[in-house]
């Protein structure tokens, strides 16, 4: 992984679009540690994989994206949610399991979808949302929009039937469709290495004739620059490209804490991916620009975290769905 | 609709074969709706999937035929999403084994997408998937899974048995809003009968009254249904009178009509396409017991397959399938028929079979029905 100082060079994009970014990435940051923090008062009774450590390949990848552009995700699916523009107060309801929340409970923090924000479904079926990504991409092509769809998947779904299939099928057909896929370098526990022969993952792109564009997975702008590439050219009709991004979840696989105790990870490893924080190395480089003061950036802090106070203030207050409600929409 | 013997046949009504009505369904479906299209391995294939394909790929063009690499679980999560899109694919697999490849794409993704969303996803998505019999076709190409299906809340599970229903369910089929699990028996492909020419999507609301009797409930699901019809007419002529029922919709399954039957009859027989065990017929048994226990006259029984896989071999395939003169003496034991009857009805329904292989479709099974 890279620590250096992420280059603003060569960006062209302008100080408010990098400030978005660096807000987003900020934002995301804060919504999942406060869930982090709150988790043991034991109100979010559902499972969470927390995107710690992840935020510049979700801020990254959908700030290219338009609000009719789709995403589908994963388990580890807040950051692609809030990234594309999901709602947050619903999205902190969904995990209370509110009558409010983005399912209306019926899903909790493996499943947030938000229509009006593009994220169609996030499945935590490791590979099993690549394909509902290849539907939709294949009904803009059907219907004559120049919308993309973008899946996001991890390392784990490389080892998935379901990918390879959807990586051929997408070629043949050309679909307006990018995969993206976030390589943190753990299945739960298991190292890559444990589960995939030693070579570059995204190599098995080229047995499928799928162009790919790499990038450093927390570096937001390398990932903007690279979705980019891939989303415009789905745009232009050129067909499916594989964006692969490396990075790291720093907490554990599935709840709030961390469990670096347990062994899994080589000692050191998390602290020197942490040095490599894209939220820290991006402000570091905005400030040193000249872009972001301290005030600036206190600002933007204390915006986000009174938003989360309220998201949570509501989640709590919502009302839980009624029992009797459980049997509704089995059918349409 | 079969029509019963003894009924006079309006010759005037067009007669087709079951392979034909599905063709006809979806023609129609596609004229119709611009957002149906058709998917699968062989799609485009000169023999248009037994025929039931025949000439879509020359009207509609590719890209709403699809041909399909060999990658069942993508392409059924592609339909899942084109469907969310507003899309309504329909998907055939020319062996329902296939479709078992993707199962996980079924049942996480479609059956659960509008529950899951609170009522705001639909997955209008038809997966037609064919059940072989007959010609060796062995234990991975003749399964009977229609209860594996029917376990899953949010799909729906149909089972034609003729050709009106072929086609009338299957615009039914495309026109619901739902994931629907079409089950078609290779044998009733070949099976004739009236169908209406014009666009009657039938809905997919359950069980129909094929004919009227006092004296038995038998409920049979899709070819079955023509084995039990055997029986019944046959029963019919010795005195003794059969509600029988075509279930036609397993999932989601509707039961009232039947069980107000068994409550009439004080008996019922199950005949099932699949395993007798864990089969439809057990969960109708269970219900009917459950539910008309103070009625019954004698102990529900049910027919279905045995419990081991299909074999290939002719020799060993011949005891495994249920046919006519078993339903028949089935029916008599529950109504406590004289041995005499039960053994004349059993040679009856059995002459005229004897000298033909049972591995390929009786002709008198070609119908009309």
């Amino acid at each position: 992984m890279k620590t250096d100082l992420i280059s603003l060079e060569g960006s062209d994009l302008s100080t408010e679009d990098l400030l978005r970014l660096y807000r987003n990435l900020l934002r995301v940051r804060l919504i999942e540690e406060a869930i982090a923090a709150r988790y043991s008062a034991q109100e979010m009774r559902c499972p969470v994989h927390l995107s710690v450590g992840q935020e510049a390949a979700a801020v990254g990848a959908c700030d290219p994206l338009t609000r009719e552009d789709r995403i589908v995700s994963t388990h580890r699916c807040h950051g692609h949610y809030l990234a594309k523009g999901g709602d947050l107060t619903r999205m902190i309801a969904e995990i209370h399991g509110r009558a409010t929340g983005c399912c209306g409970g019926r899903g909790g923090s493996m499943h947030l979808f938000d229509d009006d924000a593009g994220v169609v479904a996030s499945v935590p079926i490791v590979g099993s949302s690549v394909p509902l990504g290849l539907g939709i991409a294949l009904a803009f092509q059907q219907q004559g929009l120049p919308h993309v769809a973008v899946a996001f998947f991890g390392d784990g779904a490389v080892e998935e039937g379901a990918l390879h299939e959807s990586a051929n099928l997408a070629v043949v057909h050309q679909l307006p469709l990018v995969f993206f896929l976030e390589n943190n370098l753990y299945s739960v526990y298991t190292p890559l290495q444990d589960r995939q022969p030693e070579r570059p993952l995204a190599r098995f792109a080229s047995a499928h004739e799928l162009p790919v564009e790499e990038a450093d997975g927390n570096d937001v702008l390398a990932v903007r620059r690279a979705t980019a590439v891939a989303v415009e050219r789905a745009r232009q009709g050129e067909g499916p490209t594989l964006v692969a991004v490396n990075t790291y979840r720093w907490r554990e696989h599935c709840g709030p804490a961390y469990d670096d105790h347990l062994g899994y990870r080589p000692e050191g490893e998390l602290a020197k991916w942490q040095a490599a924080c894209p939220v820290a190395r991006f402000e570091k480089a905005l400030t040193e620009a000249g872009l972001l003061s301290k005030e600036h950036q206190e600002s933007f802090a204390a915006a986000c975290a009174a938003e989360i106070e309220t998201a949570f203030r509501v989640a709590l207050q919502a009302p839980f769905p009624r029992p009797e409600s459980a049997t509704d929409h089995v059918y349409a | 609709m079969p029509e019963v013997d003894g009924k006079p046949k309006d010759r005037s009504k067009r007669i087709l074969t079951g392979a034909q009505a599905i063709v006809e369904a979806t023609e129609q479906a596609m004229e119709r709706h611009p957002e149906v299209f058709l998917l699968g391995e062989g799609a485009q294939d000169p023999k248009g999937i037994f025929g039931t394909t025949t000439g879509l790929l020359e009207r509609f063009g590719p890209q709403r035929v699809m041909e399909m690499p060999l990658a069942e679980n993508a392409f059924t999560g592609m339909a899942i999403g084109a469907a969310l899109m507003g899309q309504r694919p329909l998907v055939v697999h020319q062996r329902v084994e296939f479709s078992l490849l993707a199962m996980e794409q079924l049942l996480n993704n479609a059956a659960k997408m509008h529950y899951v969303s609170g009522g705001k996803h639909r997955v209008p998505l038809v997966i037609r998937v064919v059940v072989g019999r007959g010609w060796g076709q062995g234990p991975a190409h003749s399964q009977s899974l229609e209860s594996l299906f029917s376990a899953v809340p949010g799909l729906k599970v149909v089972l034609p048995s003729n050709a009106a229903d072929l086609k009338g369910l299957l615009l039914g089929a495309i026109e619901d809003d739902n994931p629907v699990v079409f089950i078609e028996h290779r044998w009733t492909h070949y099976a004739t009968g009236h169908v209406p020419p014009g666009y009657a999507p039938l809905p997919l609301d359950g069980p129909r009254r094929l004919r009227e009797g006092g004296d038995v409930t038998v409920v049979a699901s899709s070819y079955m249904t023509l084995e039990a019809l055997q029986a019944a007419n046959a029963l019919a002529n010795q005195g003794i009178g059969v509600d029988l029922f075509d279930l036609r919709v397993a999932r989601p399954l509707q039961l009232a009509e039947i069980l107000a039957s068994v409550a009439r009859t004080g008996r019922l027989l199950t005949v099932d396409l699949g395993s007798s065990s864990f089969g439809l017929g057990a969960e109708i048994v269970a219900r009917a017991a459950s539910e008309t226990f103070d009625s019954l006259k004698a102990a529900p029984r049910r027919l279905g397959l045995p419990d081991h896989p299909t074999p290939s071999s002719r020799a060993l395939a011949e005891v495994f399938y249920i046919r006519s003169p078993q339903i028949g003496a089935a029916i008599c034991d529950l109504v406590g028929a004289k041995p005499e009857l039960r053994g004349q009805l059993e040679e009856e329904l059995q002459a005229g079979r004897d000298d033909l292989p049972l591995d390929i479709p009786h002709p008198s099974f070609k119908g009309p029905f």
